[in-house]
Formats: C-alpha cells, structure tokens, sequence
C-alpha cells in the first residue's frame, strides 16, 4: 500500500469521526431518556418489576459491553437458529442495514442502566421534606415528581452524568467490534496496512479534544444551574 | 364554627404506641398551643392531622368533612379526591421550612395557588407582594431560599402556607431551627396572624409564648394528652407529668 502522509491520515479518520459522534449523541439522545424511565421502573410498586428491572441493570454493568454488543448483533440469529432447531420451523433472524443500529441498540441499553443509577441516587438524596412540602400544598404526585424534584436531581446528578458522558466517548472505540468503521476503526487499519504507531496518537489526540469539548459544555450547563443551592 | 376535630385517633410505629386516644377540637379564631417533651408524639399528632402519616384508627373532621372514619376500630380514609379538597384546609409549616430550593421565593409561594387551586395568576401575585409585605419581606421576591436567612425563610415558608387562604394553620416547632435572636420575628408573625384571628395549631417549646398567644394548651406525654385547658395551666398546672416536665423547663 501507498504510503500515507500524516495529513492523509489524520483525513481518513476524521471520515470515521462522523461515525463516532453519531454512536455519541444517538446514545445520549435515548439513553438519558431511557434511564429515567428504568429509574421508575426500578422504583415501581410491584415487586415483579422492580425485580426484573434490578436483574437487568446489574447484568448491564455486571458484563462487559464489548459481550453486549455481540449479544445484540448476533443474538437473534443464534436464538432463531435454536427455535428452529427445536420446534422444526426454519426462520433466521439477522441484522440487515447498517451496523450502527444493533451498536446504538447495545450503547443505549448499557448506557441507560448506568444513568438509571445515577439518576435513582439523585431521586433518594431528596430530602422527605420536600415531598411532604409539596403534598401539603396540594402538588399531585406527578406535580411533585416533575416540578420539585426532577429539578433538583439533575443539578445533583450533573456531576455523575459528566463522568458517563466522557466515558461514553471512549467507549465509542468498542463499536469496532462489530466491525464499524467509526473513527479508532479506521485508524486501527491504517496502523497495520502502514506499520505505523501515528494512528493512534492521533486517535488519543481526538478523544482528548472531543472531552475537552465535553467537560466545557457540562461546566456550563453546571454553572447554568448554580443560580440555588 | 369548630375546623378541625380529631377523635380518638391512634397511631403507633411497629411496637411503639405513639399516640393512644387523642381528641382535640379546634373553633375557628383559636390558637391550640401543644407542649410535651421530646418523643410525646406532638409532631406525628400534626403528620396525622396534615394526613402526611395515617392513623391506625379515630376520626379526623375539617368543617364536618371527614377526612378518616372509623369502622370496626380502624381508621378508614375518605376518597383521594376528597382528600384533596380537604388538603385546601389547612397548612403546615415545618422546623426546618422545606422551601423548594430550585424556586424564588415569589415562585415559592405563588405556584401552588396557580397550579393546585387554578387560580388567576395576576390575583395570586398581589396577594404574594401583599403576605411578603406582612412578612416584613418587601423586595426579596426574586431572591433563593439559600439567600436568606433561616427566619426569612420561616417568613416565607408561613407566607407560602398563607398563600393557599387556608381555614387553618399548623405549625410544628417553628423556631427550633432557627438562632434565638431569630426566634422572635417568627413569634412576632405568629402573634399577629392570631391578632387576626386565624385559627392555628402550635407545637412549640416557647412555654411564655404559648401562654400569651393560645386559647387552648394541650399538654402530651407517652403518646396521650395529660392535661388541657386554658394557657393558665402553664402557671399552674395541675397534674403531676406536667408539673416535673414545666419544672424541668424553667431550669
Ligand atoms: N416514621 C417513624 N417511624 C418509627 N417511629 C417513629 C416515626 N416517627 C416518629 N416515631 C417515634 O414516635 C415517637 C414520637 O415521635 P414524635 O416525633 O411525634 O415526637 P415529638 O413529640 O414531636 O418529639 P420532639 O419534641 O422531639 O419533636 C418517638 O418515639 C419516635 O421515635
Ligand atoms: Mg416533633
């Protein structure tokens, strides 16, 4: 292969950069969601689904993502091919289309686990007071839920959130299990059709920059919502 | 007209019998001072009234609307939405105010008239500018909870209460947590509120202003009432639980 100069390289994988950041806010976009909802889940009065959603947050953080991912990917086809087997009906299950949907599918539900308990610690550090405050007032309890306390756990939870976020931009590097040509895919490859260690420098070059960006955005938002104590 | 009448209400935690066969009436205009020493039951006796705790069993009445029955010696709540319009009765201020910290204190006050009770949003901030006025809070309308000090947060805490125009107010040991040079303006609010003959319910360790203030003293120990009457009991009391815990608070 041709050899490449810095300036080509630091091209191609800027290529894989629109990958990665699609992998980044797509995840954001529905996993901070998602986790709110697996919060109340988790916090649900019947039993059962608190059950079954305490089981699905502790195998999300208890196995590594790079095994979820392949879950995900490969999952519906190993699971169709063993229906078939046992009830004798042939079917097959694949993923068509582009890889990013089973990679977003993956991030998110492992994403959504981790913020559901960030954002459950949030909700418990909620003095009782303020509950009783607002039920004396007369504030139903969704009222409660979405005027006094949802409020005051995401400036509590900020913190935690930020360190999530910054670990979900490196862990946009794991899409390559799957074989996505996001951004540390690419640079991986021309390291090797190159035999050059400069990919990955600059690989570390663009996370670093990408979780600058990050943490002065959080800073912001922090400072934005530093108007109360 | 009598607002609120609790009868025989009952209420313990587990194995612990907190409150064994407590009636109170309050009339409207009255001021109920209750006393009694730590662990008496005064603060779950409000929590129950407020219907923040309920009862194991007795009855709970505002306005002749009852709130809890008693059928077969429990208690039975009424409807949740008739909870609800009996919540418009009364307010509670609590020891260590419970401001919504997120919210300015005119936001503070004027939400729950708007969102809870629908009403105009222009009469509900003239009536906030006129209770911050009372409460001696001109100008701080735009300031946090945090910005404040612990009284002017009982101020607006009372002011928030006042808000809602409710029949009666409850108030559990407002000025435990503030300095003693704080504690006066709360009692001085609480003084003129009952100048003008607003009904309240008062647990208090200020045993000189429970007796100038209330119409009524309700002395609590072990979870039942040992003894009630006119202020004049904490002079002179009667029975002997009384007389050692008033001793033991002069000290
Ligand atoms: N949520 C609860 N769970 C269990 N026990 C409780 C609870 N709340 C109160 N108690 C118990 O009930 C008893 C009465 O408590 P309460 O707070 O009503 O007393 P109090 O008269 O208000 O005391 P204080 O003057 O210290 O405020 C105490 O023994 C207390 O430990
Ligand atoms: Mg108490």
């Amino acid at each position: 292969m041709a050899k490449m100069s810095l300036g080509t390289m630091i091209l191609k994988m800027s290529e894989g950069l629109g990958t990665t950041c699609g992998i980044f806010f797509l995840t954001l976009l529905f996993s901070l969601p998602l986790g709110l909802v697996v919060t109340l889940l988790r916090r649900s009065r019947l039993g059962v689904v608190r059950g079954i959603t305490k089981v699905y947050i502790s195998i999300m953080r208890g196995t590594p993502l790079m095994l979820q991912l392949m879950v995900v990917y490969y999952g519906p086809f190993y699971l169709s091919k063993w229906i078939s087997k046992t009830f004798d009906v042939t079917f097959r299950l694949r993923w068509s289309g582009d890889v990013l949907v089973p990679i977003i599918i993956g991030f998110v539900l492992n994403y959504a686990a981790y913020f559901a308990e960030i954002y459950r610690s949030g909700i418990e550090s909620i003095p009782a007071g303020q509950y009783e405050a607002a039920q004396v007032l007369g504030y139903s309890r969704p009222q409660t839920f979405l005027r006094i306390v949802l409020p005051q756990v995401v400036k509590r939870v900020l913190p935690s959130v930020t360190n999530e976020v910054i670990t979900l931009v490196k862990d946009t590097s794991l899409a390559f299990t799957l074989g996505c040509m996001e951004m540390f895919t690419l640079g991986k490859s021309i390291a090797n059709s190159q035999s050059k260690f400069t990919p990955f420098v600059i690989a570390g070059v663009f996370y670093y920059v990408f979780n600058a960006l990050v943490a002065f955005v959080m800073a912001r938002l922090e400072r934005r919502l530093n108007y109360y104590r | 007209m009598r607002i609120l009448e609790i009868n025989h209400c009952r209420k313990r935690f587990g194995e612990n019998q907190v409150l064994n066969d407590i009636s109170l009436s309050v009339e409207e205009g009255q001021v109920v001072s209750i006393i009694g020493p730590s662990g008496s039951g005064k603060s779950t006796l409000l929590r129950c009234a407020t219907l923040l705790e309920t009862m194991d069993g007795g009855e709970l009445k505002y306005l002749d609307r009852a709130a809890v029955r008693e059928e077969n010696g429990r208690a039975v709540y009424a409807p949740p939405a008739e909870l609800k319009k009996i919540r418009q009765c009364f307010g509670l201020v609590f020891q260590n105010f419970n401001l919504f910290p997120h919210y300015s204190v005119l936001r503070n006050i004027t939400e729950a008239p708007i969102l809870v009770q629908k009403r105009k949003k222009e009469e509900v901030y003239a009536q906030a500018k006129e209770l911050l006025k009372k409460m001696g809070l001109s100008g701080r309308e735009d300031a946090y909870p945090y910005q404040l000090s612990g009284g002017q947060q009982q101020r607006v805490s009372i002011a928030r209460a006042l808000a809602m125009q409710p029949k009666m107010l409850f108030f559990d040991e407002p000025t435990s947590a503030l300095d003693p040079e704080l504690t006066g303006e709360i009692l001085k609010v609480i003084r003129d509120l009952a100048a003008e003959k607003m009904t309240m319910v008062i647990v208090t360790h200020e045993m000189s202003f429970a007796r100038d203030v209330s119409d009524q003293v309700v002395f609590m120990d072990g979870g039942v009432i040992v003894e009630q009457g006119a202020p004049e009991i904490i002079s002179n009391p009667t029975q002997e639980r009384t007389i050692r815990f008033l001793k033991n608070f002069a000290r």
